[in-house]
């Protein structure tokens, strides 16, 4: 394959190159660079929910199934029943948007997939075998099983999803975070190609990145679902205390809303610290990326950190500056965050980068919401445990309306995080290894690429649409009854016929 | 640590013929993928037949808790490719741009659509989510057919003349699957048709293998004498007696004879594509497997993690299946 091989090595970065590039025909539509790039950032920020909801829920499922299984209060029975439908819907959608990105490695990053591949595909595989198998084929007895199974089964199948649903993390991380700081390979030159070739693999696997990474990612997880269910039962307590509306299941919309805060004041705490954490860990292994992040052009010391900044025309909105920003700054502040308590620290300049810098704008103001939303998170755990320790967690209605409008907030900031990773990276796919550019599929037409990038589009707000509703429905129904409960049923001895689980 | 990297950086582990083994298995996982999410993709094309609210529901029902997982056999199949021959995972999905992404579409309207049919009970609804159903069902393994089809020749093209009587032979192959999955599982719910149109897949899945036999005769660089090799013979062979045994199995009520032999006759389908093309991975370009395959140290950890984890997978399977053994009951809505 000498052809496509010298091909695959081509800077595609658009610009001067772009004209000796014989593959790139005139009339292409659209730069299938940019599309592909294009496809796979809105693919994988439309993915990312699903997974988010599904490995967010997990722990909660499993001590719902766990209560319901010992016996005693059928609240329990209600919320393993109710947040399971969620659950199976985002499991689901998950699902089929998934292999999508999977594909989209081989269809459209083709150069980056020969390139790495040696060292990329391994986590891929091992994904699907020891994690997607596992929750695959254990969703099918938790979510149609409940009659067909022991208690035992049943709480193991439980475990078994959710544990699946974390592996599943572990290995996309794993692979993730390789490209964020890659080790343990060298570059080998493969029919005149630079391949990757994998040499110590404990080193490649496990960087320190992979740690924070994940830490990050699954407490967001939970933190986003702990919002999510705070909010949504945040709605039926506004409705049945502040506004006297008689509200059905009321019992369980207070536990749910309890439990959700429970886990809100673990997560929301956590979150902030690990970041400041992991925020260090960028500065020391990602130079370029914190630069963005801070938008700091020039090597400087004593950087202060916005932390409301205020654009006060247009330019300093797309593009942002440090040093002529208009805002609340913490004198020394990112020189701190970076050096993890020196306020005098040096930040190196995104001008002293011989890659040309990310779209800084939306590295910095993607940054700042996210942190901003951390906060709030943590302001909203507080204040709801301290409305719970004075006795008045349902009748304070200022509380419940905050609850409810911050309850997509979580997801909001996982995109923004993810964006920040992702964005303030580019223009390399592999840190200093490998440009995006020169990762996209030699063989790729424009015109193929916005066929794709067009379907997506249209298909993706279908089914972010139909998810949307889905859930609504769900909620809007509310859980089953106690009197339709397995439960019960079994307590009063009833007629044998029970009710299967959807 | 570093001594047992150096281990296993040195040579294949056992001394295996790891990249062979490798070729292998990734046929083996697309056969079981194909047999598997097969039956589900046929159950969405009998579905089309079944006017009846009852017999649809069964469809769904009976599909209901395997789908997902049987799904999987192909992210483990992509992942696997990805993983042994990076080049020939990137060269082909790259080569069938949209080839891919139609399955995609079709496993996306097919994914969906069990899920959606029973949110609400209104006609136009599933009358909807039931045509996403079908479509997707039989695109799907249409599709792959073609996929299977033009990566064994090596075309550059993704709509071939081999590409169209192997997706053929592929969709009628899982709507055999079907037929005996849901004779097994939903047998009172569903009218006697279903076993008529399992006797009529299989007759049409092995006159589309003849035609396929027939053009790859003209595609193949070693043309017919590639389809003269004594194991390529016994299998197309023991493809017509396993099509005849499941026939008469399959009228004769033993459903779970007949998806056996439905599972004998797509590994046996896989087993002639992978033999057709050995020991040639990416036709279109040449290479072959020992060309292809990744350096010793990533084959033998893939290798390590594969024997460790797919008998565990193997397992999940056991249990998710002897669960839901059995035909499936009223009660068991979707």
């Amino acid at each position: 394959m000498p052809e496509r091989a010298a091909a695959l090595r081509r800077d595609r970065d658009g610009g001067a190159r772009r004209s000796d590039a014989p593959l790139q025909s005139h009339n292409d539509m659209i730069d299938p660079v940019l599309a592909s790039r294009f496809q796979f950032a809105l693919t994988t920020i439309v993915h990312i929910i699903f997974p988010v909801m599904s490995m967010g829920l997990a722990p909660f499922l499993i001590y719902f199934t766990w209560r319901d299984v010992r016996g005693g209060d059928p609240v329990y029975e209600q919320l393993r029943r109710f947040w399971t439908k969620v659950f199976a819907i985002s499991f689901v959608v998950g699902t089929v948007t998934g292999i999508v990105l999977e594909f989209e490695f081989g269809t459209n990053f083709a150069a980056f997939s020969t390139t790495a591949g040696e060292l990329f595909g391994g986590p891929l595989a091992v994904e699907g075998m020891m994690a997607f198998m596992l929750e695959a084929t254990f969703l099918g007895i938790f979510v149609f099983g409940r009659e067909r199974v022991s208690d035992r089964l049943y709480l193991v199948s439980s475990l078994a999803v959710g544990v699946g649903t974390w592996l599943s993390a572990v290995w996309i991380l794993i692979a993730n975070s390789w490209m964020q700081m890659p080790r343990g390979y060298e570059l080998v030159s493969e029919n005149g190609d630079e391949v990757v070739h994998l040499v110590d693999p404990l080193a490649a696997y496990l960087t320190p990145r992979f740690g924070y990474m994940y830490v990050h990612m699954q407490n967001a997880a939970v933190e986003s679902v702990a919002l999510f269910m705070a909010a949504v039962s945040a709605f039926y307590v506004y409705r049945h205390h502040v506004r006297g509306e008689e509200t059905e299941h009321i019992a369980f919309w207070h536990k749910t809303l309890k439990i959700a805060l429970v886990a809100l004041l673990i997560t929301a705490p956590l979150q902030v610290l690990q970041g400041d954490l992991y925020a260090r860990h960028v500065y020391e292994t990602q130079p370029q990326k914190f630069a963005a992040m801070e938008a700091v052009w020039d090597t400087e010391a004593y950087v202060p950190e916005y932390i409301f900044a205020i654009p006060t025309d247009l330019s300093q909105f797309t593009d942002p500056r440090a040093k002529e920003l208009f805002g609340i700054g913490i004198p020394g502040g990112a020189s701190w965050l970076a050096s993890g308590g020196d306020a005098t620290a040096e930040i190196r300049g995104l001008n002293t980068f011989e890659a040309a810098a990310p779209p800084v704008a939306v590295v910095f103001w993607s940054f700042r919401a996210m942190v901003g939303m951390g906060f709030w998170f943590i302001l909203l755990a507080f204040w709801g445990g301290y409305r719970w320790y004075t006795g008045e967690l349902f009748e304070d209605g200022l509380l419940h309306k905050a609850l409810m409008a911050s309850g997509l907030l979580g997801f909001v900031a996982v995109e923004l995080g993810w964006v920040v990773t992702e964005v303030g990276r580019q223009p390399w796919v592999i840190q200093g290894v490998l440009k995006t550019s020169e990762g996209v599929s030699p063989g790729l037409t424009g015109a193929e690429a916005l066929i794709t990038l067009a379907g997506f589009v249209g298909v993706y707000a279908g089914i972010l649409a139909l998810y949307v509703y889905v859930v609504s429905r769900v909620i809007r129904d509310g859980p089953p009854s106690v009197r339709e409960l397995r439960s019960t049923a079994e307590r009063d001895a009833a007629p044998t016929e029970v009710p299967g689980d959807d | 640590m570093t001594s047992a990297v150096d281990a296993l950086a040195a040579g294949p582990v056992l001394g295996l013929p790891l990249p062979e083994l490798w070729f292998a298995l990734v046929f083996a996982l697309l056969g079981t993928f194909l047999f598997l999410d097969g039956f589900d993709f046929g159950a969405g094309a009998i579905f089309a037949t079944l006017s009846d609210d009852e017999g649809r529901e069964a469809v769904l029902s009976a599909i209901g808790p395997f789908w997902d997982g049987n799904e999987v056999w192909l992210v483990v199949f992509g992942g696997a490719l990805f993983a042994a021959f990076p080049s020939v995972y990137a060269g082909l999905f790259s080569r069938h741009y949209l080839l891919m992404f139609g399955i995609l579409g079709a496993l996306i309207l097919r994914g969906l659509a069990p899920e959606m049919y029973e949110q609400r009970h209104d006609a136009r609804w599933q009358r909807w989510w039931g045509r996403s159903f079908v479509a997707g069902s039989v695109l799907a393994p249409f599709l792959l057919g073609a996929f299977a089809g033009n990566w064994l020749v090596g075309s550059p093209r993704s709509l071939t003349l081999v590409g169209v009587v192997t997706g053929v032979a592929v969709t009628a192959l899982t709507v055999v699957s079907g037929a005996a999955f849901l004779r097994l599982k939903a047998r009172d719910a569903l009218p006697e048709t279903v076993t008529e149109i399992g006797v009529a897949a299989v007759a049409a899945y092995l006159l589309a293998v003849v035609a396929t036999l027939g053009v790859l005769a003209t595609r193949l660089p070693a043309g017919v004498d590639a389809l003269l090799s004594p194991p390529v013979i016994a299998l197309v062979a023991a493809s017509v007696g396993l099509g005849a045994g499941y026939a008469v199995a399959l009228r004769r009520g033993a459903s779970l004879v007949a998806l056996a032999a439905a599972g004998g006759l797509t590994y046996g389908l896989i087993a002639v594509v992978g033999l057709l093309m050995y020991p040639r991975i990416d036709p279109a370009t040449g290479a072959t497997v020992g060309e292809a395959v990744v350096s010793t140290l990533p084959l033998n950890l893939m290798s390590i993690g594969a024997a460790l984890l797919l008998p565990l997978v193997v397992a999940y399977f056991a249990v998710l299946y002897s669960a839901f053994s059995g035909p499936i009951t009223a009660e068991e809505a979707y």
